[in-house]
C-alpha cells in the first residue's frame, strides 16, 4: 500500500499524479516533450533510454512500463529492450545508442560521472548536441521518476501482462494526464 | 567546459534552459508549484528540503542558489544556512521538518530507502499527505536538476556570496516566468 491516501487499485505515478494534479500536469507535459515530441532520436530509441535508467535504478513499474512501450514502438526489433535491461550486446543497437546509454547510466549514478571521454565517444558515432542534452534530461528525469514512484511506495504489478496495455497506451496516446473518476 | 554547446555567460541551469525553451517551460511550472506556490510547507522549508538533496548530491550550483533563497526566506546568515544542510537533525527547525528532511535524504539515496517508519513518524509529528508527497517530490525532483546540471557540466560562480546577494531579486521573480538570460 501506497504510503500517502492515492486512488485506490491504480498503478505507479498514474495514482500520483491523480492524487496531486498540480504537479502531474507539468510532470506529464515534461514528459510529453522529452519522449515524444519531434527530436533526432526517435520515441523508441527514447524510451530505452528510460528503461535502461529505471533498470538501473531498481524501479519495477517505471521499467516495466517504459518497456513496454518500447516494445511497442520497436515492433518486430522488440528483442532490443530485454538487451538494454539485462546489458546486453546486440546488432539492434547502433554504436551512438550505445554511447548514448553509457551517459544516461553515468547520469543516473551522478551527473559528476559524464567525462570528455563519454561525450567525445558519443559524437564519433555522430550524436549531436540536441542528442546529447536530451540523453542527459531523459536520464535525470527518470532518476526523480524511480524516486517519486518508489519513495511513495505506489502500488507496482507484478505480473508483467499487466504491462502491455499500459505500454500499448503509451505508444499510440503519448502521456495524458489521468482524470480522476468521478463517483 | 560545458559537455555541449550553451549560450555564453549563463552558469547553471541557465545554460541548458536557455537552450530548450521547451523543457525549460514544464520543469520551471514543476519548481514553480512545489517550491512557491501557496503550501502548509512554508516558501523557506521547501527551499531547505532543495538545498540539501542538492548538498547531499554535491551539486555547487543548486545548493548554493536553492541555500541563498533558503538562507532569505529563513532569515539566517551562510554559516547557519551550512549548519543546516550538512547537521539538520540539530538545526533549528521543527521536529516535524526534520522527519521530512530525513525522509528525503533517503529519496537521495534511493525510493526505496524510503522505509515505513520514517512516513509514519512525519505523520505523528504531523506531517500531512501532501506535505509527505511534496516532501518526496521535491527530493527526486532535485535528483534531477542536480544531474541535469552536473551531467552537462555546466559551469558555476565559485564566489558564493553571489547567490546570497541575488536570492533576494530570485525569491521575487519565482519559477514560472523564470528568464534564464537575466
Amino acid at each position: 500500500m501506497a504510503y500517502i491516501n492515492v486512488p485506490e487499485g491504480v498503478p505507479g505515478i498514474r495514482s500520483l499524479v491523480m492524487f496531486r494534479p498540480e504537479t502531474g500536469r507539468h510532470l506529464y507535459q515534461l514528459t510529453q516533450v522529452l519522449l515524444r515530441d519531434p527530436s533526432p532520436l526517435s520515441p523508441a530509441e527514447r524510451e530505452l533510454i528510460a528503461t535502461h535508467v529505471s533498470a538501473r535504478n531498481n524501479c519495477m513499474f517505471c521499467m516495466s512500463s517504459h518497456a513496454a512501450a518500447a516494445r511497442e514502438l520497436l515492433e518486430e526489433k522488440r528483442d532490443v529492450v530485454d538487451c538494454v535491461i539485462h546489458n546486453q550486446s546486440t546488432p539492434h543497437l547502433s554504436d551512438k545508442m550505445k554511447a548514448l546509454l553509457n551517459i544516461a547510466g553515468k547520469v543516473q549514478q551522478s551527473g559528476k560521472l559524464v567525462t570528455d571521454e563519454d561525450v567525445s565517444q558519443a559524437r564519433q558515432h555522430d550524436a549531436s548536441d540536441r542528442d546529447i542534452h536530451d540523453t542527459v534530461l531523459i536520464a535525470a528525469t527518470f532518476s526523480m521518476f524511480n524516486r517519486y514512484v518508489d519513495g511513495l511506495g505506489s502500488l507496482t504489478p507484478t505480473d508483467p501482462t499487466e504491462y502491455v496495455p499500459m505500454g500499448k497506451r503509451l505508444a499510440t496516446m503519448g502521456y495524458v494526464l489521468p482524470q480522476q473518476q468521478k463517483n | 567546459m560545458a559537455h555541449i554547446q550553451l549560450p555564453d555567460g549563463l552558469p547553471g541551469i541557465r545554460g541548458p534552459m536557455a537552450l530548450r525553451p521547451e523543457t525549460s517551460k514544464p520543469l520551471n511550472e514543476l519548481a514553480e508549484v512545489l517550491l512557491r506556490a501557496d503550501n502548509s510547507l512554508t516558501r523557506g522549508e521547501r527551499e531547505l528540503i532543495a538545498t540539501y538533496v542538492s548538498y547531499l548530491n554535491d551539486c555547487f550550483f543548486c545548493q548554493n542558489a536553492h541555500g541563498g533563497l533558503a538562507q532569505h526566506y529563513l532569515s539566517c546568515d551562510l554559516e547557519q544556512m551550512d549548519k543546516m544542510k550538512i547537521h539538520p537533525e540539530t538545526a533549528p527547525i521543527s521536529e516535524k521538518m526534520k522527519a521530512l528532511l530525513s525522509i528525503s535524504g533517503s529519496v537521495q539515496k534511493g525510493g526505496k530507502h524510503v522505509t515505513a517508519g520514517q512516513i509514519e513518524k512525519a505523520k505523528g509529528l504531523g506531517a500531512t499527505d501532501l506535505e509527505i508527497h511534496d516532501t518526496v517530490l521535491i527530493a527526486a525532483a532535485f535528483c534531477m536538476f542536480n544531474r541535469y546540471v552536473d551531467g552537462l557540466g555546466t559551469w558555476a560562480p565559485q564566489d558564493r556570496m553571489f547567490y546570497v546577494n541575488r536570492a533576494k531579486t530570485r525569491a521575487e521573480e519565482g519559477y514560472a516566468n523564470y528568464n534564464p538570460h537575466n
